[in-house]
């Protein structure tokens, strides 16, 4: 027969104490969780049906106001922007893998060089918004560099006012700030296949493209479909180069920025609510179609350990290594 | 070894330094701009190009214009105030949620996790929007500790980064210590806290220059620019008249850049790990 337990008893023995102490800890963090999360999140969304501003009378309007943000120009102007910053974050994928391959093999200074490449990400917004209006102002340090290279300083565009070619100048920026992270990213992934992996390819003799396709490739697999996807919904989102740099002048107000604008100065915080939800509603369609497509894609390699396909390729070559050996001594 | 290969190795390893200097130059060329630029004077500023050397590397007006005219002096107390208590607090807190969530089986474990997961993926330039109300709510604007209470909020990253170290302490610790008759706190704080000193270095490293940083909340909960700017929202004295004055906008850029650039040096190692911990689990 089971003893009942006097809530004081209770309290006391074992259980009584885990529950204590999960309720102490975990009190403070949920409850900020709660506050600046999810009751933000949960308010934006009944924001969205009405006309309203932070002070005053708010008036229910229903869906109008996401009928509006379809119809305003310059929202879907602006999120046309973002295939600027998909196309930079390509490149800014692309350079980040290049060069973490390149340090991952000894390389002297390789230290000094990844700081230096790494530095950007540790500046503030505001800082990078300076230090670019500076570098890409006529005739100063981006022209000068270019003038070095034997351009002339006529044939160049104004960097932030063409509206040719602002967009990629503010995305260069962004390149510029974050490949480094990706970078050292990269290179922690790489660093942790085992080392003897590369020794035993080293001494089978392949070579550093083989490397990077059969052991660097297969074993990072994860950590770059990652940063795809984050890129991806990051450059829907992008918001920092264009609100620190141009303030979203001359056609480079990204959507973020546009809503930004909308809720802070205009006080249409029920309108910018909706531009906000229908983002987080794209970013969340985006998210899930490519977790789905990248299960298909690496499904049938996912299941197989990566080392199985190094020691396939590895036998393979081993095999016409001997060969080229042997047919080598004949020919003497 | 034939020839070819040995040939192959050679243009390998040139490509590999070429690349190297070429993108090291273009992450530092910005930077190293500024600098120069910052030790020129008003003159030498007009007449010289922006790439050549300043006269005087030991001009250092403009560092101490920039200094007081951004009221620099107040901007890093103000910084310095809100990086100790939300390290302190964010610390606190994180650690103890990673040790309920490793340590304990119950229902919501994985719910949790989830939950701050999410949290981390959602932009927060959006959730802004709605949180200023809030902040408004609570009468937090123009708050130096409403706007610490806001950045307490522990992050999924530090959140990973403790986890990650508890999960390598072994679980006969604290069974030991729970038949010598320790309860849950005792352990916690007196045997496991301390031994996750490095997590807790790691995760500081990491916050601290986030918070230090941080500055679109900032300029939006701290709209008082003259009593509660932080270094990086105190930059924005530079907007507008002073808007083409660079030696001296340069300055001030450099002095905002200097603490994370010290931390950088010292801590490299940990910035590292951190960052790759927090991005392999997520």
């Amino acid at each position: 027969m089971k003893k009942k337990r006097t809530f004081k008893e209770w309290i006391k023995s074992r259980d009584g104490q885990q529950v204590l102490v999960m309720f102490a800890f975990m009190v403070v963090p949920l409850l900020l969780l709660f506050v600046f999360t999810y009751l933000p999140f949960g308010k934006m969304f009944s924001f969205s049906f009405y006309n309203m501003k932070y002070i005053g009378d708010r008036k229910f309007v229903g869906l109008k106001n996401y009928i509006k943000v379809f119809q305003r120009d310059d929202c879907f102007d602006a999120l046309k922007l973002s295939l600027y910053y998909m196309l930079g974050s390509i490149v800014q994928l692309s350079l980040a893998l290049y060069l973490a391959t390149i340090l991952s093999f000894k390389v002297k200074g390789g230290n000094i060089f990844k700081g230096f490449m790494f530095f950007p990400f540790l500046i503030n917004g505001i800082a990078i918004g300076f230090i670019f209006k500076f570098f890409y102002t006529r005739g100063f340090v981006f022209d000068t560099v270019l003038q070095w290279c034997g351009f002339n300083l006529e044939d160049l565009p104004y960097w932030l006012k063409d509206q040719r070619i602002n967009n990629f100048s503010l995305v260069g920026t962004s390149v510029w700030r974050y490949f480094g992270q990706n970078m050292v990213l990269f290179i922690g992934a790489i660093m942790s296949v085992d080392s003897e992996l590369y020794e035993a390819a080293m001494l089978d003799g392949a070579n550093r493209f083989q490397q990077f396709k059969y052991i660097i490739v297969p074993s990072i697999k994860t950590i770059i479909t990652l940063n795809v996807i984050l890129s991806i919904t990051g450059s829907l989102s992008a918001f920092e180069p264009p609100y620190v740099i141009t303030s979203g002048a001359n056609g480079t107000g990204t959507y973020f920025v546009v809503m930004h604008e909308i809720a802070h100065t205009q006080q249409k915080v029920g309108l910018a609510s909706a531009m906000a939800i229908i983002l987080l509603l794209i970013i969340f369609v985006v998210t899930i179609f490519q977790k789905l497509f990248f299960k298909y894609v690496f499904k049938n390699s996912e299941d197989e350990d990566p080392r199985a396909e190094i020691r396939r390729q590895r036998a393979i070559k081993r095999s016409i290594k001997r060969q080229q050996r042997l047919s080598a001594a004949g020919g003497k | 070894m034939g020839v070819m290969d040995k040939i192959g190795r050679v243009i390998f390893t040139i490509v590999k330094y070429l690349s190297l200097v070429f993108f090291s130059f273009c992450a530092v060329l910005p930077v190293i701009s500024c600098v120069i630029t910052a030790f020129k004077t008003d003159e030498e500023y007009h007449t010289t190009n922006v790439m050549t050397m300043p006269k005087n590397w030991l001009y250092f007006d403009n560092f101490v214009r920039a200094f007081k005219q951004a009221g620099m002096a107040r901007a890093f107390a103000n910084s310095l105030i809100i990086l100790v208590c939300v390290l302190f607090f964010s610390v606190m807190i994180g650690t103890q949620l990673a040790y309920v969530l490793n340590r304990f089986k119950f229902f919501g474990n994985t719910i949790i996790r989830a939950l701050f997961l999410f949290a981390s993926q959602l932009p927060g330039v959006a959730m802004q929007i709605a949180v200023y109300e809030i902040m408004y709510k609570l009468g937090f604007i123009n708050s130096l500790m409403g706007y610490i209470i806001m950045m307490c909020g522990t992050d999924i990253i530090s959140i990973y980064i403790y986890i990650q170290f508890f999960e390598n302490i072994s679980y006969s610790l604290d069974e030991s210590a729970i038949i010598d008759g320790a309860s849950y706190f005792t352990i916690f704080y007196k045997i496991l806290f301390p031994l996750l000193k490095p997590a807790i270095v790691t995760s500081c490293i990491l916050k601290g220059v986030g918070t230090y940083n941080e500055y679109y909340c900032a300029s939006l909960y701290l709209q008082d620019k003259t009593r509660y700017a932080t270094v990086a929202t105190s930059l924005y004295t530079f907007v507008g008249p002073l808007g083409s004055e660079y030696n001296l906008i340069c300055a001030g850029v450099i002095i905002s850049l200097l603490p994370a650039f010290l931390v950088f040096v010292l801590c490299q190692k940990q910035i590292y790990s951190g960052l790759t911990v927090g991005a392999v689990k997520g």
